[in-house]
């Protein structure tokens, strides 16, 4: 059966279990877009800016645990979609990135709306591909799938020229991906899950430390498991949250350079850290030299090149972190459970002791609302249940301190790239995932006018999203530095002149709430989160407040600064 | 760290942009390339890229672990700890001044390398073997005056026992 390239590219999606792409059309891609068109069961989301079609791909893929994918015309599409893709890249989030591009005979002939953006996106992308020959269409698209989500996930690209999107192809739904260069091991090896039961028979003071490769393995149950049959505390990273029920007395809280008092500390004193799917970022780290100095480590991570690449590890585990935490598991389980808890009271007693000491706080004594008292109203009023997206700053750091995750999948975030502007299409693309969620943007005044464009993408498509602003009339984790490091000379981070946010809600069709006092504050949350569809609700909050604690940059985690 | 030199076989895919993956990965991650050279095998569809690099063990370990995680990339063969031959080809350009001659043929001679072009003032001489011995033959031709030198990257092939 002939068909043409937009026909088999339409098949190739469905057949990988899509039902929602997110993209913006142009010269390139409009047989695509005209295709699309024909097939219900393949909803096309209109974005309003290609950046924000690539972070509700992102956002989707992490919310119904599938492949996020987007679509954007050649040239200035496919460059506005670098920074979604690199975010994504640092997260591992698995995603297909369809570009149009000019047809093959203009190539390199700096053609209109050409740019190389295979080229572009090489360091930034698990990989990608430029299909120049319209027979190997459908085999690439199934392969680029492949390559997203199997392995350590990842963003791939295909980039499609004009022609090859026209052209009349026979097709064949294509023979399962077979490759002889890229092998994912899933597979975690015998001998060192065996040296890790025996680690974890002789330690005394062990935390576990969950990161993203625990929720995208979707192996937070395993590791529930084993941190409650060997009694162990658990720590996260920014992308670990929800890993380990965030209402359990062993959760320790987020690890690093705002994490909790006990977390650091007991990465500190430790004496075994059971790392699972994480990479010892340096926002976690602080000062490499000083962390954890008594500990040794077990660290699992179906990518090797996360392993020894900033910290020696004492027993590495390649493989799947579901996989390893399940096998790990059975083995622990043939055994006595009382020798994986040895002498824990001591250890356990210390780490209340510093939950107790210092805790996290704030105080709401003050005729002006604290950000912190907004998040957790949010978190008591949604009991929890949202699926929580964020900017990036302090808003991102109260929401990951103070809305507690008890399971994975619920907090959506840009983690290693720290993308400003991610939220709100995050929101969008997680309702898109999961319709029948709550679904909340935890937003800064400045990260909201990143990508408030996709506003009318949540009104026009109803994904209905609600947008808790917190607005400091600061880029207020920025001007915190400049307040520790930099005497306070707040150059550049000054908001003061941003729109009238309730106003421009109602521009755009959504409802806009607005709040000055803490005393309304419960109310207008409740208010705001009732009505339907898309609602923006506006903290005016402490302007100098400081995300606390914190370790500064290039410091050890043990020395935090408190309130 | 202490740092040595290793020489990599790395199988990859013959498709366009595999060297660019490779490289960028180098210039990406601050890692340095000495040397580089690229065939095809007998197998159309793969190419050997024959890489030398400086760095420590640290980092070489880095650089076989993310050179693996290339899609293309089908087998890194570090050949630093085993048996192997490995070749380098110069071409060397040198003033060949009649008194300077006698000399230069016998240097030639010694490093069993070949004149392959003699003109009235310039002679070109090709010579192959290790970095080593290029090195040497070039030390040794320097005060004969060099005008001009073009070389290939290492290549390199495990030995028959070589563990
Ligand atoms: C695209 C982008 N540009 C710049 C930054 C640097 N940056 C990190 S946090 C921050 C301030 C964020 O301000 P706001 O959104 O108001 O949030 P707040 O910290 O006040 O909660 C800035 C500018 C970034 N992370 N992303």
């Amino acid at each position: 059966m002939k068909l043409t390239g937009a026909q088999i590219l339409v098949q190739m999606i469905k057949a990988q279990g899509v039902d929602t792409i997110f993209g913006y059309p142009g010269g390139a891609t409009i047989d695509i877009h005209d295709e699309l068109d024909r097939h219900d069961d393949l909803r096309h989301i209109l974005v309003r800016h290609e950046q924000g079609a690539v972070h509700m791909a992102d956002a989707y893929a992490r919310a119904k645990k599938a492949t996020g994918v987007a679509l954007v015309t050649s040239g200035p599409g496919a460059t506005n979609t670098v920074t979604g893709i690199a975010s994504a890249h640092s997260d591992s989030i698995p995603m297909v990135v369809f570009t149009g591009q000019v047809p093959t005979g203009l190539i390199g002939n700096d053609a209109f709306q050409e740019v190389d953006i295979v080229g572009i996106t090489r360091p930034c992308t698990k990989h990608n591909y430029l299909v120049k020959n319209p027979a190997k269409l459908a085999d690439t698209i199934q392969e680029a799938f492949h390559i997203a989500r199997s392995g350590r996930p990842g963003p791939v690209l295909v980039d499609l020229p004009k022609d090859v999107i026209q052209a009349q192809i026979e097709f064949n739904l294509p023979e399962p991906t077979q490759m002889k260069s890229y092998k994912p091991n899933y597979k975690p090896n015998k001998k060192q899950m065996a040296k890790a039961i025996s680690m974890l028979k002789q330690t005394r003071r062990p935390v576990i430390f969950a990161g993203g490769g625990v929720i995208l393995s979707q192996g937070a149950e395993e590791l529930t498991q084993i941190a409650r049959l060997a009694n162990i505390p658990v720590t996260g990273s920014l992308m670990g949250l929800g890993a380990f029920p965030g209402s359990d007395p062993n959760w320790l809280g987020m690890l690093g350079m705002h994490g909790t008092y006990r977390a650091n500390m007991s990465i500190g004193h430790s004496d075994l850290i059971f790392a699972v799917g994480v990479r010892f970022d340096d926002r976690v780290t602080g000062n490499i030299e000083k962390f954890a100095p008594d500990a040794k480590i077990i660290q699992i991570d179906i990518d090797p090149t996360s392993i020894h690449k900033n910290i020696e590890v004492d027993c590495p585990i390649v493989g799947d972190c579901k996989t390893a935490l399940k096998d790990i598991y059975t083995l622990m389980e043939k055994e006595d459970p009382k020798d994986f808890q040895t002498d824990r009271t001591a250890w356990l007693a210390r780490i209340e002791e510093w939950k107790q000491t210092t805790p996290l706080k704030y105080d709401q004594n003050y005729e002006v609302i604290k950000p912190q008292y907004v998040v957790e109203k949010l978190y008591e009023i949604t009991r929890g249940e949202a699926l929580v997206t964020t900017e990036v700053g302090q808003n991102q750091m109260w929401t990951a301190q103070y809305y507690h995750f008890d399971k994975p999948n619920h907090f959506i975030t840009s983690g290693g790239l720290g993308v400003m502007g991610f939220g709100l299409p995050a929101a969008i693309g997680a309702k898109a995932a999961q319709p029948d969620k709550l679904v909340v943007n935890v937003a800064g005044d400045g990260s909201i006018q990143m990508n408030i464009q996709e506003l009318m993408t949540a009104i026009e498509s109803k994904l209905d999203v609600k947008i808790v602003i917190l607005n400091n009339r600061f880029l207020g984790m920025v001007r915190q530095w400049q307040e520790f490091f930099y005497d306070k000379a707040y150059a550049s981070t000054n908001m003061e002149n941003a729109p009238d946010f309730v106003k421009l809600a109602e521009a755009y069709g959504a409802k806009g709430f607005k709040c000055t006092q803490p005393a309304c504050v419960t109310e207008t949350l409740e208010t705001g989160l009732n009505t339907p569809g898309t609602v923006i609700m506006e903290f005016v909050v402490e302007r100098e407040e400081s995300v606390y604690p914190m370790v500064p940059a290039g410091g050890a985690i043990t020395d935090m600064l408190l309130v | 760290m202490k740092i040595n030199r290793y020489l990599l076989s790395i199988l990859v895919d013959n498709e366009p942009g595999v060297l660019s993956r490779i490289s960028g990965l180098f210039s990406g991650r601050g890692f340095n390339i000495d040397s580089l050279s690229v065939a095809k095998t007998t197998d159309p569809d793969v190419s050997v890229i024959t890489m030398v690099t400086y760095c420590d063990a640290h980092i070489i370990e880095q650089i076989k672990k993310q050179l693996h995680k290339l899609i293309n990339v089908i087998r890194v063969n570090d050949l630093t700890e085993k048996q192997y031959v490995e070749r380098q080809l110069a071409l060397v350009k040198v003033h060949a001044r009649t008194e300077k001659r006698a000399e230069i043929m016998r240097i030639v001679d010694i490093f069993r390398s070949k004149i392959v072009d003699v003109g009235h003032s310039h002679f070109v001489i090709e010579v192959s073997g290790d970095s080593g011995k290029i090195e040497a033959f070039i030390s040794l031709m320097q005060p004969v005056g060099i005008v001009e030198i073009a070389t290939t990257g290492a290549i390199a092939l495990g030995r028959e026992n070589g563990k």
